[in-house]
């Protein structure tokens, strides 16, 4: 029982430590400035206003534009989108390819694409502006889309081929004989048995691509800047009064919606999981 | 152009090689309408390899498949006109049973009610009207291998393949699909190519065996054939259950009689081998392997006419079935099994009469193991 309790307590414990600074942008973001300055961090707020969240969304300055994060959030979402969408469907396709369709040297072309998995962003930066610049794409949401699809690939192409080499062989074979081809097996077959791997790629693609900051900053201009570039500017703004609340509920904001992609995506993760774990 | 007479499956030189590793080589084989061919041998003999060829699933290194008297070598699995049965039945996980079944006309752009016929025909023959609308996971082992069978039935090929597809099953439910199949056989009048690891199997199933042996096809014939007459020591060893004895020994042709002279304990025997269609002639003095089944090794109560001998061998384990028992007995430095009458009282250890009727043995060359 004393075990339990200590269990418990050291819980207890964790759950304090990773939330605090949670909970401290939230009661930050509800304060009034004045009642920031005035009372300690851990305070509660003496009447919650949401004045800061609406000047956060609608009319904080990011640079020379005082709209708030509204544009760019919209932004975000176009980017990352098509974005998440295309880098998992192509991860698919490249790990069925993989996994069932080998061909000379498919392993040396996985061996490279996992190597892709692991090169920094800033090492690719130069090369791809260089890149887009050449497409025709720099400072467009299309050449985000573009960068976050390419990089994603290793990753998703990963997820994919892990997944499906534990689909038996002898599926394609009768498949063949039946008279499906590449795509028909994959549509008809394959991705039935996704919605497991979906969830996690999607989950991880989103999480990536929505929270980048370096791509976003680098490959962007005015009217095309992503969310997470917006926060900076708002937050490291050098004129006039910090305004703190300002900044915790565009912090909240920016980082909402990945914390709603898992409370949501989550759910059907596990569902997915224990589905696919019956045999047959 | 495909006449009656072709042969429904031909191939002719066909080799297979991964690499460096020669799987399969120069193997020739022609099965006519109605036949019932099982391809048997250990594992890693070959004979998935070359049903995969068969089938499309892999390419030949080399040589000519015909089916139907049309040449498939180049042909994409769905366009000759075959439908295998898998060993993991690979049906497709997220379809329903009549979706599994139907799949293929579907792909090939069937109409729905053609597909509904087929389906129907096909669902009531298998007796899984039942369970048209359950998905794969909700089937017992038997119900999906009927479904396998169902989506190979509706294609109506000209070859059905079966690649081990009762190795999943519990022995009770396999003996029972093994009836199956082979009642399926003779009322669709189907041509089969089975691949199956298991003797039993091959020889209660097929019309023709074909025993593989690292690549190579040693034997082939009706079963009855391939039992009583194994063209090596693999073959007589692979079929059968329990496996052929053999004893060394050594052929004497003294004074006009022809004996092959076995060592016992501190003794010889000979065992009369007058009988016996040396194909090319006893050799006094030639070392070989006389093979015999153990039903021909019993009690002595039990006599017929032809040659026999009997000796005072040792038990040294008895099994007993039911409708008979299966002794181990020493002889010379190794030991010979034998199925004795139930009723026969057996001691381990007490030296017991018994009777080898040899009118059944082969004769093998010791170094090649050939058939003599």
């Amino acid at each position: 029982m004393a075990l339990r309790g200590l269990l418990y307590l050291l819980l207890v414990v964790f759950v304090a430590y990773y939330m605090l600074p949670l909970f401290v942008m939230a009661i930050t973001s509800l304060k009034t400035l004045d009642e920031i300055r005035a009372g300690s961090l851990m305070s509660l707020p003496e009447s919650a206003s949401l004045t800061s969240w609406s000047t956060a969304w609608g009319s904080a300055c990011a640079g020379i534009l005082c709209e708030g994060l509204q544009p760019f959030f919209w932004n975000s979402v176009k980017m990352v989108v098509p974005a998440v969408l295309l880098s998992t469907f192509l991860g698919a396709v490249n790990g069925y390819a993989l996994s069932h369709w080998r061909f000379r040297g498919a392993n040396l072309i996985f061996a490279l694409m996992l190597f892709g998995c692991f090169i920094p962003f800033q090492v690719v930066l130069l090369p791809m502006a260089r890149t887009l610049g050449m497409l025709g794409l720099a400072g467009s949401l299309s050449g985000l889309v573009l960068v976050h699809v390419v990089y994603g690939l290793g990753f998703t192409t990963l997820f994919f081929r892990n997944f499906y080499v534990t689909v038996p062989v002898e599926l394609v074979k009768a498949a063949k004989i039946d008279g499906a081809g590449f795509f028909t097996i994959f549509f008809r077959i394959f991705l039935p048995l996704s919605p497991p791997i979906i969830v996690v790629t999607v989950i991880w693609q989103f999480t990536q691509i929505w929270n980048d900051f370096l791509f976003g900053v680098s490959f962007s201009q005015a009217g095309t800047q992503p969310i997470t570039v917006a926060l900076n500017n708002i937050v490291n703004a050098t004129t006039g009064v910090k305004e703190y609340n300002v900044d915790m509920a565009a912090a909240i904001i920016a980082g909402l919606p990945t914390l709603i992609v898992y409370v949501l995506a989550g759910k059907y993760f596990i569902r997915g999981l224990t589905a696919g774990s019956v045999k047959g | 152009m495909a006449g009656t007479k072709d042969p429904v499956l031909k191939i002719e030189g066909l080799s297979k090689s991964f690499q460096d590793v020669d799987v399969l080589m120069d193997i020739d084989l022609a099965i006519d309408e109605g036949a019932f061919l099982v391809l048997v041998g250990p594992s890693g003999c070959g004979k998935s390899t070359l049903l995969n060829c068969i089938a499309g699933l892999e390419e030949p290194s080399a040589g000519r498949i015909q089916i139907g008297g049309r040449d498939m070598t180049a042909v994409a699995p769905k366009d000759r006109d075959i439908a295998m049965v898998f060993q993991s039945y690979a049906l497709y996980p997220r379809m329903t049973v009549a979706k599994n079944i139907t799949f293929g006309m579907q792909v090939r752009g069937a109409s729905r009610a053609e597909q509904r016929e087929a389906l129907d025909q096909v669902a009531s023959m298998l007796q899984i009207d039942h369970l048209l609308d359950r998905r794969p996971a909700q089937l017992s082992g038997g119900q999906r291998q009927r479904v396998a069978m169902g989506r190979a039935l509706v294609r109506e090929p000209k070859l059905f393949l079966f690649d081990e597809p009762l190795s999943n099953l519990d022995a009770k439910l396999r003996v029972e699909m093994r009836a199956e199949i082979k009642r399926l056989h003779q009322r669709l009048d189907a041509t089969i190519v089975y691949v199956t690891h298991d003797q039993t199997e091959a020889m209660s199933l097929a019309t023709e065996v074909a025993v593989m042996e690292a690549g190579v096809i040693a034997q082939r014939g009706p079963p009855q054939e391939v039992y009583d007459y194994p063209v090596n020591t693999f073959v007589a060893g692979f079929i059968g259950s329990p496996a052929m004895n053999f004893i060394e020994g050594c052929i004497r042709t003294g004074d006009g009689a022809v004996e092959i002279e076995i060592a016992l304990d501190g003794a010889t025997a000979a065992l009369p081998a007058q009988h016996y269609p040396f194909a090319g002639g006893a050799t006094d003095g030639a070392e070989v392997i006389v093979g015999i089944r153990p039903e021909y090794v019993a009690g002595s109560d039990r006599s017929s006419d032809g040659p026999a001998v009997v000796l005072e061998l040792v038990p040294t384990l008895v099994e007993t079935n039911g409708f008979d028992q299966h002794v181990n007995l020493a002889l010379g430095r190794g030991e010979i099994g034998g199925r004795f009458s139930p009723r026969e009282r057996i001691t381990i250890g007490t030296p017991l009469r018994t009777r080898i009727d040899l009118s059944q043995m082969s004769v093998f060359d010791r170094e090649s193991g050939r058939r003599l």
